[in-house]
């Protein structure tokens, strides 16, 4: 760059790195290229209606999607109600209340939790917490939308509580100092001046968090019951449902390569990365806007 | 409005012991889980279930054959993964300047850390085992991994890197050395605790990963240790899935033992990153 010339094996070594910075690029374009030319024929070969139809049965060729989508939906908004309380607070916890030394208990244990393989939580879900709520709840069975919500909540609140805590770390220390000149408790400082002023950190941690459970696969296979049924009333939280995740990964093994099922389960799979693409980029766009903003402010 | 509060003072108490106990909450199911897994799994670890081939269709014997595979597939992510993840960002850290390209690449490394985990097995499933045409193998299986781990690695070793203090960067061009002497001597050894973390971080998902294996190299039962990259492998996470779903009548000793191995190699990964980062904040000059 300075005008002295490369040698060749530095050349070698700068082409090969920037060439590795490109990479990610090329990978999501080969996700994408052989996701869609194994999902798009699934459109031709099983018509419209029956693929946004409510019945999923592949043997006798229903291949409705319906059921999955929602079903998929169900267990992610039923995790969220649970993680996102939960990994807001114990971040706010973490980064504002939380005395030295219980943040360095807190940090790692959250660590660990977001290191458990997932099957792990599905495997004590069916041995420990659907028993319980089955008979808690005198349920015909435990393995529902119900067992899936609580795993998938605690696998989301890893993502929430570290995404959060970064935001919450990041607001300047002046914010907090002026707060606190002005009289106000420590309370009223993080919920009126520092919170609102890492709201979209948090925003984009929630989203984030979400994206994790619609593409969790294991533990929902394992903990919903995978009945491929139509969600119907809120009730549907006490019954065994099948996401989009645990259809591709519990069929995928035994369908014939190039048939019309396989190709829906690609369809399925371009479905899945669609929905979780348009939260990943929501979610950047918004922490962009972030730092812009606060670029502003302390320029 | 919240500043109309009769009482600020009893707000905050109130407030602050329902945060500390929503804490709790959090992290007590994690305690609980490791303490019960722990509880259950220890009777079941001897040296035959850690050292000896399934018997009598998984019911008896050990699991060496899923715990070897493991190893394998780990290692075989790092070769990969490593040095595309840690080149990547350099790229990002040193050589990258903020334009529409690095832009682009950026939303890449967030895509690929949004994918869902079955989604890269299809994805494996059609690059590596049939357009490839590695077979269902330890090989196809590894670089499934490997993609899936890279924006791991990657964002945690740019942040690492970008740590490094600046000025070291203009004092070493200054001394007559080039971008690349810079990097290699000064910028890689200063973030190498950081790197390192990156990577046992990466390393410990892709090891409890099922999903990404599932149709690309890990095989349901196999008493024997596998003796190429060609060949397909138990897994421990993929075992654990298997004897607790799909095996009828398994003794439930041999799943909790299961579980607990598991767990451990993950609970040793944690323990490493720990190590590293302790020593290396007592360590640090700047």
């Amino acid at each position: 760059m300075t005008g002295k010339k490369l040698t060749p094996k530095e050349w070698m070594i700068t082409r090969s790195i920037q060439f590795s910075g490109f990479s990610s690029i090329i990978f999501v374009l080969l996700i994408l290229y052989f996701l869609i030319a194994q999902g798009m024929p699934a459109l031709t070969e099983v018509p419209l209606k029956s693929l946004f139809s409510v019945r999923w049965y592949p043997i006798e060729s229903y291949f409705g999607i319906l059921p999955l989508v929602l079903g998929s939906l169900v267990v992610t908004i039923g995790a969220s109600i649970v993680a996102v309380p939960l990994g807001v607070l114990t971040a706010v916890y973490i980064a504002e209340i939380a005395p030295f030394w219980a943040k360095e208990i807190l940090k790692p244990m959250v660590e660990l939790l977001a290191g458990l393989p997932s099957v792990v939580l599905g495997f004590l879900g069916i041995l420990v917490v659907s028993p319980f709520l089955r008979d808690v709840l005198h349920l015909p069975t435990g393995l529902t939308a119900l067992s899936g919500s609580l795993l998938l909540g605690l696998i989301a609140v890893p993502t929430i509580v570290s995404i959060s805590e970064d935001a919450l770390n990041n607001v300047p220390d002046t914010y907090r100092h002026g707060a606190l000149a002005l009289g106000v408790t420590r309370w009223q400082m993080i919920w009126g001046v520092v919170v609102p002023a890492a709201r979209s950190g948090i925003l984009t941690a929630i989203m984030l968090g979400v994206g994790r459970t619609i593409g969790e696969t294991m533990t929902v296979m394992m903990v919903t019951g995978n009945a491929p049924v139509m969600p119907e009333s809120f009730e549907v939280l006490f019954m065994p449902i099948r996401t989009m995740t645990a259809t591709i990964a519990s069929e995928m093994g035994e369908v014939a390569s190039g048939s019309p099922h396989y190709h829906v389960l690609f369809f399925i799979a371009v479905v899945l990365f669609v929905f979780t693409l348009i939260v990943n980029i929501v979610a950047s766009k918004i922490s962009f806007r972030k730092m812009n903003r606060s670029e502003r402010i302390l320029s | 409005m919240r500043l109309r509060f009769h009482n600020p003072r009893l707000t905050e108490k109130i407030g602050t012991i329902f945060v500390t106990l929503v804490a709790l909450s959090a992290v007590l199911p994690i305690l609980a889980i490791v303490v019960y897994i722990v509880y259950q799994g220890s009777p079941a670890i001897n040296w035959e279930f850690v050292s000896a081939m399934p018997r009598n269709g998984m019911h008896e014997g050990g699991i060496l054959p899923a715990i070897v595979g493991t190893l394998y597939l780990t290692v075989g992510t790092a070769i990969f993964s490593v040095p595309v993840g840690v080149a990547a960002a350099i790229y990002l850290s040193e050589y990258a300047v903020d334009n529409a390209l690095t832009r682009n690449i950026r939303l890449a490394i967030i895509n690929l850390a949004g994918i869902p985990s079955v989604v890269y097995g299809l994805f494996g499933l059609g690059l590596f085992v049939i357009f490839l045409n590695f077979g269902t193998s330890i090989l196809a299986a590894s670089l499934t991994l490997s993609i899936m781990t890279l924006p791991v690695i990657i964002s945690t070793t740019e942040e690492a890197l970008r740590a490094v203090p600046q000025s070291f960067r203009v004092v070493s061009t200054s001394l007559g050395a080039t971008k690349w002497q810079t990097i290699r001597r000064l910028v890689l050894p200063q973030a190498l605790p950081g790197i390192l973390t990156g990577v046992v971080l990466g390393l410990e998902r892709a090891a409890g990963e099922t999903a990404p294996i599932l149709f690309t190299g890990a095989a349901f039962f196999l008493p024997r240790l596998p003796n190429s990259p060609f060949d397909a492998t138990m897994a421990l996470p993929y075992h654990l899935y298997v004897i607790s779903t799909q095996v009828p009548g398994m003794p439930i000793q041999i799943q909790y033992g299961t579980v607990m191995v598991l767990m451990m190699f993950v609970l040793f990964m944690n323990l490493i990153v720990t190590f590293i980062r302790s020593r290396a904040r007592a360590r640090r000059q700047w």
